[in-house]
């Protein structure tokens, strides 16, 4: 018999193997559901397939009563205009200072002990500074996401420069490049899909501060919705509205992932 | 055996989340947060009196402090407690409306000040049309402005309502985009103190509609009346010692005001703007008036408008509200009681 390690799931059995984690979870949640429904039919606490569904017909595909908008809708644009920004705001600033921390040894010497020292402060914990310096209204939120992403970004693409191949740099040099024609040329196009890379993984992040964002003062939003509807404890609709920021999420990370690896075909072929 | 052990799996942690049955049982628990009004729990905790009483009726109260005020009355709604701190309204809207059958075992006072709406560079109510208002949404202060802006003739459809989270409200106010707040002490207080702040509507205006509650739920209650009188009991020994200017009753405050994060100052501040019902015949008097039932009909009425009573409720009359003096809305769905029947007997000297 061949040894566990090394047997492999056909495709059919990794379908199976995948999707059996989700299918046990969801048992538990009806069979804990009905119990509790089948108690008191008005319990808020864990609605059913049913009720979720009503929820969401409710939010996404009837105009609102009080103002005539699809709530869901309005909160999902809200939210992605946000995080938009805010992650491509930061993407851009990682970028520039990653690179030239990364190239330029005196602005390394004079920004890297700095960036170091932001990203290690909690944005939520300097709220009442954020407020008054940025205010309350869009800024605010934009700057939460951007405060809370970019530092960390920052030097991850410095890190990433830092690695680009000596003998590089040095050949570009002795084919008579100057210091702009390296970065352009040689750095640049190399550091594009790890910036890429890194945008995907700060996305989560970024989703967390958005919410905290806009569970702190907000009229619209993904996370604002949630924060509302929990004064009433009404999870018909946390739960959807939780499902579709990770289906969202899920979508953009997609999305990132198929850019770099059309725009990129050569860093993913080197196994990365 | 592995293959039903994998079926019976799941039943299993759902066990975890089945809701407590409401039988007769000898050990209960009761929550509350960070309130003027509530602080008198945590004071008789500390100082053994629930203890005292629990044991008097042979019996066990844990009383367990949440720092989340909502976070408290959606454990208590789920059923991990079998009584929480809350105002009027949220008792109706959160645990009545989601089909918890409670009781208001304890009134325990009434905001006289505790609420209020401010205004920067404002000294009327009336200018505030148009403006953003920021507040927590579908909360007491939600009330407080629906019902001031009643009083100036505006409705809601005149301002903008930005939810914010109270934890965040002074330093909103700070900012120069706000310019309006509605909130509660001790933020109020705060608030206050920033320059051009102007206190334009406060729930002295609306005396007796924003209540603190001991709640508790019906079926545990009726089933364990020990329960009710044991919490009860610990309540106004509790009451009767803070009061007065003794070396207890400074005692007593100075604790409070020092769990509250504040000091005997800033806490007997509070409790000026907070009509506590120190005598138990007090608050049987509110409890039995006209004035209550007016009050819950005008906050069903609120509630039902904003949705709170559930998107399936006909009218704000889905819930049935049981007073002393009536019965308002549905009395085939009365899932909010005011009693007072152990508040009498503690009049009485009957714990």
């Amino acid at each position: 018999m061949k040894k566990l390690i090394n047997r492999q799931p056909n495709r059919y059995a990794r379908w199976f193997l995948g999707l059996l984690p989700f299918a046990l979870l969801l048992a538990i949640y009806i069979g804990a559901s009905s119990a509790r429904l089948a108690e008191n039919p008005d319990d808020p606490l864990l609605p059913s397939l049913t009720q979720m569904a009503e929820a969401v017909e409710r939010m996404a595909f009837e105009p609102s009563k009080r103002s005539g908008d699809y709530l869901l809708l309005q909160d999902t644009l809200a939210s992605l205009q946000r995080l938009g920004i805010g992650i491509g705001v930061s993407a851009a600033l990682a970028l520039i200072f990653g690179i030239a921390n990364g190239a330029i040894p005196y602005v390394r010497a004079t920004l890297s002990p700095l960036v170091v020292g932001i990203s290690l402060v909690p944005p939520m914990a300097i709220l009442p500074i954020l407020f008054i310096v940025f205010g309350l209204q869009e800024l605010a939120k934009v700057m939460l996401i951007i405060i809370g992403v970019t530092p960390f970004m920052i030097r991850d693409m410095q890190q990433r420069t830092l690695e680009i191949p000596e003998e590089q740099i040095i050949k570009m040099q002795t084919l008579g490049a100057n210091t702009w024609q390296t970065i352009t040329r040689l750095m640049l196009p190399q550091i594009m899909p790890r910036l890429l890379a890194t945008t995907r993984l700060a996305l989560g992040t970024a989703w967390l501060f958005l919410i905290a964002a806009e569970a702190i003062a907000a009229t619209e939003g993904l996370g604002y919705r949630i924060f509302l509807v929990r004064r009433y404890l009404s999870m018909d609709v946390i739960l959807p509205y939780v499902l579709w920021i990770t289906l969202l999420a899920l979508v953009i990370d997609f999305l990132l992932n198929r850019w770099s690896r059309w725009r990129y075909p050569w860093f993913h072929a080197t196994g990365q | 055996m592995r293959s039903k052990l994998l079926t019976a799996l799941p039943f299993i942690a759902a066990a975890g989340m089945l809701p407590g049955t409401a039988l007769a049982k000898d050990e209960f628990s009761v929550c509350w947060s960070i309130y003027v009004g509530w602080m008198p729990w945590d004071y008789g905790d500390a100082e053994g009196i629930v203890d005292k009483w629990a044991d008097k009726y042979d019996i066990e109260i844990d009383v367990v402090q949440i720092n989340d005020y909502i976070e408290s009355i959606n454990q208590y709604t789920s059923g991990r407690f079998d009584g929480c701190t809350m105002t009027n309204m949220d008792a109706l809207t959160i645990p009545a409306s989601g089909g918890v059958d409670s009781t208001a075992l304890v009134v325990g006072d009434f905001s006289d000040g505790n609420d209020g709406i401010v205004m920067k560079n404002e000294d009327d109510l009336a200018e505030i049309e148009g403006k953003r208002v920021n507040l927590v949404e579908l909360s007491v202060s939600h009330y407080l402005l629906a019902r001031g802006l009643e009083s100036v003739g505006l409705s809601e459809r005149d301002i903008e309502v930005v939810n914010t989270a109270d934890a965040d409200i002074v330093s909103a106010f700070a900012t120069p985009d706000v310019s309006s707040v509605v909130t509660w002490n001790p933020q109020l207080s705060s608030v206050l103190e920033q320059p051009n702040a102007n206190l334009v509507f406060d729930s002295s205006q609306i005396p007796g509609e924003i209540m603190d509650l001991m709640v508790v739920n019906t079926e545990t209650l009726e089933a364990n009346p020990k329960f009710g009188k044991a919490l009860t009991g610990a309540w106004y020994e509790i009451m009767a010692r803070m009061q007065g200017d003794d070396e207890t009753a400074i005692e007593a405050r100075t604790h409070m005001a020092n769990a509250a994060g504040t000091d005997l100052e800033g806490y007997e501040a509070q409790l000026e703007a907070t009509n506590m019902f120190h005598d138990p015949s007090e608050a049987v008097d509110f409890t039995r008036s006209d004035q209550l039932l007016e009050t819950m009909q005008n906050v069903a009425e609120f509630s039902f408008r904003h949705g709170l009573l559930g998107q399936g409720a006909p009218s704000a009359e889905a819930v049935g509200i049981e007073t002393p003096s009536g019965t308002y809305g549905n009395e085939g769905n009365v899932n909010l009681r005011f009693t007072d029947k152990y508040m009498q007997q503690a009049a009485d000297g009957e714990l």
